[in-house]
């Protein structure tokens, strides 16, 4: 996915340093923001991790807090459901949005882009709005969800959806969903209208099924993108900070938890900042190999 | 399309130059001291006490404030018990703390004042012990650690219930209700809300809310009256809701929601559960105070009628709240005087005292202030508050390791309706708790 | 293109299960706005009211008595010089590290692409104690400048800088245009339509990142909108009319924006991917 685009061959040594201080002035301004608000406190948090840091100390732990984590049921069940809203929601996303790309790519342009819109539009709302909206439709006493299922009888007594710990998960990974989908179409839909379409009529000349030109014309040629929308449904799925914040803050009984909210749990209600820290590491680090492996597979095809 | 685009970008850049404008002057006003000839400007965050997070009302006594001292201005802001000690933390993390907080001892004293957050302000209680004592010695108890005192009070109240007295006067409930000392025995607790269920008046006889730590004082007053429990021993520095009588009263709460006389909520927090309440959803509140019973008098198309917690020998020990001021040690002098003499203002000043108890609907901490209702519209609504302020017990919200013991709460209940038995989930949670 | 396509079982399915989606889909957002238009009775009654029946602005009018309006405002304010900042650099950035060959390129292109996903729940502490450093706690600059530190709008800028021919950047070279002239004359107008979809892209971002709205603001001056409607729910958990109303009051500016430059910013994220 990411080919080392030509570059401007330098012809000589001084040529060559000159070139790298210009791109050094080009990056700078990025680099301060990047240095200052992203790496710092990265190496500040690696640094807090090795103590025991509250509001009122700062001792050296080796390494307690690292221990401590996996003792921690709370955060080995945070983990649990961190992985499984990513393991769930990416490739959901991804069947559904290449589901519905297929389906309104080569309609008219009218029908396209009101569909494209329709399904961006959770993105644009708000999350906070978003969430809140959902709220009220969980709501077990005023909720539509309740009414509407109470009324085709499928339920026959409310269900506090978010105050359950059998569907509480699920709804915020509901929400999380409606909100991915919106750029995974839009990219899908252009890069099925970018297949070359004498591939695919030369197949189905030949008799193939629309099955069998999908597999074997249409997604190999949208494997970038496919890739793409991977990584870009990836960094979503972490950041889900605000529904379980404003919906469940983790509960019932942490089925909701997951390691971004446990942070924040740990380093506000319980003032364990130095424990926090450790786990914003161990969080970075299983992110940075996910992203990793994502990118060297992209690279490659 | 292009020029938009570099339409969008200049005026990104105008917006953001104005943007360092305006909030560098934003900035000054957060941090900065003494502008102007001798001029103070001091911060003040309230939690919703009462009135106290009414805007109209607290810049009403800061005007009064300001024709005694107007050298002295005072910059507010309104914290909400969601989110507020979130707020709180992350401003002490970014030295942008307020100089002064409205709230009680669980968080001026053992929170925030045993972390040394907070300034010494035991000058303020010397002329006054006495008649505060004349109250309660249980308030200066509260609030000072190791004799250092954090908080300086003005009001404080009771916690208890309430009941929708309609709904239980159609439902023959109010034979079990003890209503001129409004107390119940923990059976007829349970009676009560059997003929309730069965009149199928109302859709929830009664909500144990347990989503979040907020209003969690009912769910521990009702956890711990049922049994007459200890919530934690006398000394205050140990949690023990996992002796007998305190697992036999969740025991019972487990019992009466399996039955489906009582419901529980997970997905819900207090103030979610006051609205179930006032909409006639659920015909009791295990949240309720006089200041509830104000603020939702508008919404409430029957009569709420106040009660303590069932307990079992009919004596209710109910949870107090104490509230008043306290000063964030920010290291400058000046703002920590002109704290003070605010503090000295709203809390003893002869015309704005009573005032101030009264925006909070609750009652006086000093004995010679009376009752501050009589000859007025409330009178009658607060009288039969005043009849709980006798079961005034035990605060032991002063206990170490409180903020985690909060948040263990709920999770423990969340445990125990989903399963978890008792005796597992209060080990666990005193485990937690007790370090 | 086949125009003449039979109806076959499976597109009519296709067709009204996508018809289906779309009602579902934009409910939310109806939802939002029919429930800021009912009254309590309304919004508390367990048989939901499909549409307002007896609409009212009493939920507008309390929430204008609140200080929404600069909420918003702040919530402007922050997203577009975050974008601006964000276009400017990440411009900049993306161009070197996609033309330029110089020590410390790979690296710096993979420590970017590692942090892209990153949750700042990570680096929460850090940041709140650089914010306090710097004494910009409690003011936009605090959530503004963490946005514009993010890498992803390198990324983006760099994927679209591999779009501009080389042999143009070699010719103006040997006419002698400096950098500068290079990058204003040639570059620019070149990855423009990168910077548009960027430039959407970071104003959804920043207006969406709640929590680190959350942790920087608390004075009621500098609130954004979403603090200010978790705020009132934090306050008034049911009180959903008055909330549904300032969740409208968030999502149509935001949509509008959306709305005017769809299919610019359609085209721009497509282009950006596709390439890569």
């Amino acid at each position: 996915m990411v080919p080392k685009g030509r570059t401007l061959q330098p012809r000589s040594k001084a040529l060559a340093r000159q070139e790298t201080i210009s791109a050094y002035l080009f990056l700078l301004p990025s680099l301060l923001f990047f240095v200052t608000f992203v790496i710092i406190p990265m190496f500040m948090c690696v640094f807090n991790s090795f103590f025991n840091y509250t509001s009122t100390t700062f001792e050296f732990a080796g390494f307690a807090n690292y221990i401590r984590m996996w003792k921690d049921p709370v955060f080995i069940k945070a983990l649990k459901n961190t992985v499984l809203i990513v393991v769930v929601s990416v490739p959901a996303v991804m069947v559904f949005s290449l589901w519905v790309a297929s389906a309104i790519y080569n309609m008219n342009s009218f029908a396209l882009s009101f569909y494209r819109c329709i399904f961006y539009l959770p993105v644009v709302t708000g999350s906070v709005a978003v969430t809140v909206v959902w709220k009220w439709m969980f709501n077990k006493y005023t909720g539509v969800f309740n009414y509407v299922l109470g009324a085709t009888g499928v339920i026959d007594q409310n269900i506090s959806w978010l105050g359950d710990e059998k569907f509480a998960i699920w709804c915020i990974i509901l929400i999380l969903f409606t909100t991915s989908i919106g750029q995974p179409i839009v990219l899908y839909v252009s890069a099925l209208g970018n297949v070359d379409k004498t591939l695919v009529e030369a197949a189905q000349v030949d008799g193939a099924t629309d099955l069998q030109t999908f597999w074997k014309i249409k997604w190999p040629s949208i494997m970038p993108t496919t890739l793409y929308v991977v990584v870009i449904t990836t960094i979503n799925s972490f950041q889900c900070f605000a529904l379980i914040e404003l919906l469940t803050s983790g509960g019932p009984n942490n089925s909701t938890q997951t390691i971004m909210y446990y942070i924040y749990y740990v380093v506000f209600k319980l003032d364990q900042f130095g424990y926090g820290n450790a786990m914003g590491v161990i969080l970075a680090i299983i992110i940075a190999v996910f992203s990793a492996i994502q990118f060297k597979f992209g690279s490659q095809k | 399309m292009k020029k938009i685009i570099s339409l969008l970008v200049t005026a990104a850049m105008c917006v953001s130059m104005v943007a360092c404008g305006g909030n560098n002057q934003t900035n000054s006003n957060a941090s900065g001291s003494n502008t102007g000839a001798g001029e103070t400007k001091i911060t003040l965050w309230t939690y919703p006490v009462g009135k106290f997070g009414d805007e109209a009302t607290v810049k009403g006594f800061i005007d009064n404030f300001n024709k005694v001292y107007p050298e002295i201005k005072v910059n507010v802001e309104f914290l909400s018990y969601k989110d507020g000690d979130n707020q709180v933390t992350a401003a002490l993390e970014a030295g942008t703390a307020p100089d002064l907080i409205l709230e009680g001892p669980e968080r001026l004293v053992s929170n925030w004042g045993a972390k040394g957050k907070m300034v010494d302000i035991s000058d303020l209680w010397t002329d006054t012990k006495a008649d505060i004592d004349a109250q309660s010695p249980a308030i200066a108890a509260a609030c000072n650690k190791d004799g250092v005192y954090y908080e300086y009070p003005f009001c404080m109240t009771t916690h208890c219930m309430a009941i929708n007295y309609d709904v239980f006067e159609k439902a023959g409930a109010l034979q079990y209700l003890d209503l001129e000392n409004r107390t119940w025995t923990t059976e007829n607790f349970v009676k009560a809300m059997e003929a309730v269920k069965k009149s199928g008046l109302v859709q929830e006889t009664g909500v144990v809310y347990c989503g979040g730590q907020g209003g969690d004082q009912g769910t521990r007053a009702l956890v711990t009256n049922l049994y007459s429990a200890q919530f934690t021993n006398p000394e205050h520095t140990k949690y023990v809701i996992d002796e007998a009588n305190g697992v036999k009263g969740l025991e019972l709460i487990k019992e009466m929601t399996d039955k489906g006389i009582l419901s529980y909520d997970a997905g819900i927090q207090a103030s979610e559960e006051l609205q179930l309440f006032a909409n006639g959803t659920a015909a009791v509140s295990f949240c309720w105070n006089a200041a509830n019973e104000a603020n939702y008098a508008s919404q409430v198309n029957f009569k709420p009628y106040a009660m303590a917690f069932p307990s079992d020998d009919g004596k209710p020990e109910l949870a107090g709240g104490i509230w008043g001021f306290g000063i964030f040690d920010n290291g400058d002098q000046a703002r920590i005087d002109a704290s003070k003499k605010f503090i000295k203002f709203i809390c003893d000043d002869e015309t704005q005292a009573k005032e101030s108890v009264k925006a909070t609907g609750f009652f006086p901490v000093k004995a010679s202030y009376g009752n501050v209702y009589a000859g007025t519209a409330d009178e009658e609504r607060m009288a039969g508050y005043t009849t709980m302020m006798t079961y005034l017990g035990d605060y032991y919200n002063v206990a170490p390791n409180w903020a985690e013991q909060r948040t263990a709460w709920w999770n423990m209940l969340q445990s125990i309706f989903s399963g978890t038995s008792v005796k597992d989930a209060t080990a666990k949670y005193v485990s937690e708790v007790n370090k | 293109m086949n125009t003449k396509k039979k109806a076959t079982p499976y597109k009519v399915i296709t067709a009204i299960a996508l018809a289906i989606l779309a009602i579902l889909f934009t409910f939310p957002l109806y939802w939002i706005i029919t429930g800021s238009l009912k009254d309590a009775a309304a919004i508390n009654s367990v048989v939901p009211q499909w549409f307002p029946t007896a609409p009212t602005l009493d939920n507008y009018a309390r929430l204008f008595a609140k200080p929404s309006i600069k909420w918003l405002l702040n919530t402007v304010i922050m997203a577009v010089a975050a974008m601006g900042l964000t276009c400017l650099t990440s411009s900049l950035a993306g161009y070197a590290l996609a033309k330029k060959r110089f020590t410390g390129r790979q690296i710096l292109f993979t420590l970017m692409v590692c942090a892209m996903a990153l949750p700042k729940q990570v680096i929460l502490i850090p940041l709140l104690k650089e914010m306090a450093f710097l004494n910009l706690h409690d003011t936009l600059w605090a959530v503004i400048l963490p946005t514009v530190g993010w890498p992803f709008g390198v990324f983006l800028m760099k994927q679209f800088s591999e779009n501009i021919p080389t042999e143009m950047l070699e010719a103006a070279r040997i006419d002698g245009a400096g950098e500068a002239l290079t990058f204003t004359k040639i570059v620019f107008p070149m990855i423009k339509p990168g910077v548009g979809a960027l430039a959407i892209f970071t104003f959804i971002n920043s207006w969406n990142d709640y929590f680190l709205q959350l942790i920087m603001l608390n004075s009621s001056k500098a609130l954004t909108i979403s603090l200010g409607i978790a705020k009132m729910q934090a306050e008034m958990a049911t009180d959903f009319g008055l909330i549904m109303a300032g969740a409208a009051l968030a999502a149509v500016p935001i949509i509008t924006v959306f709305l005017m430059f769809q299919s610019y910013f359609t085209q721009g994220i497509t282009m950006g991917a596709v390439k890569g």
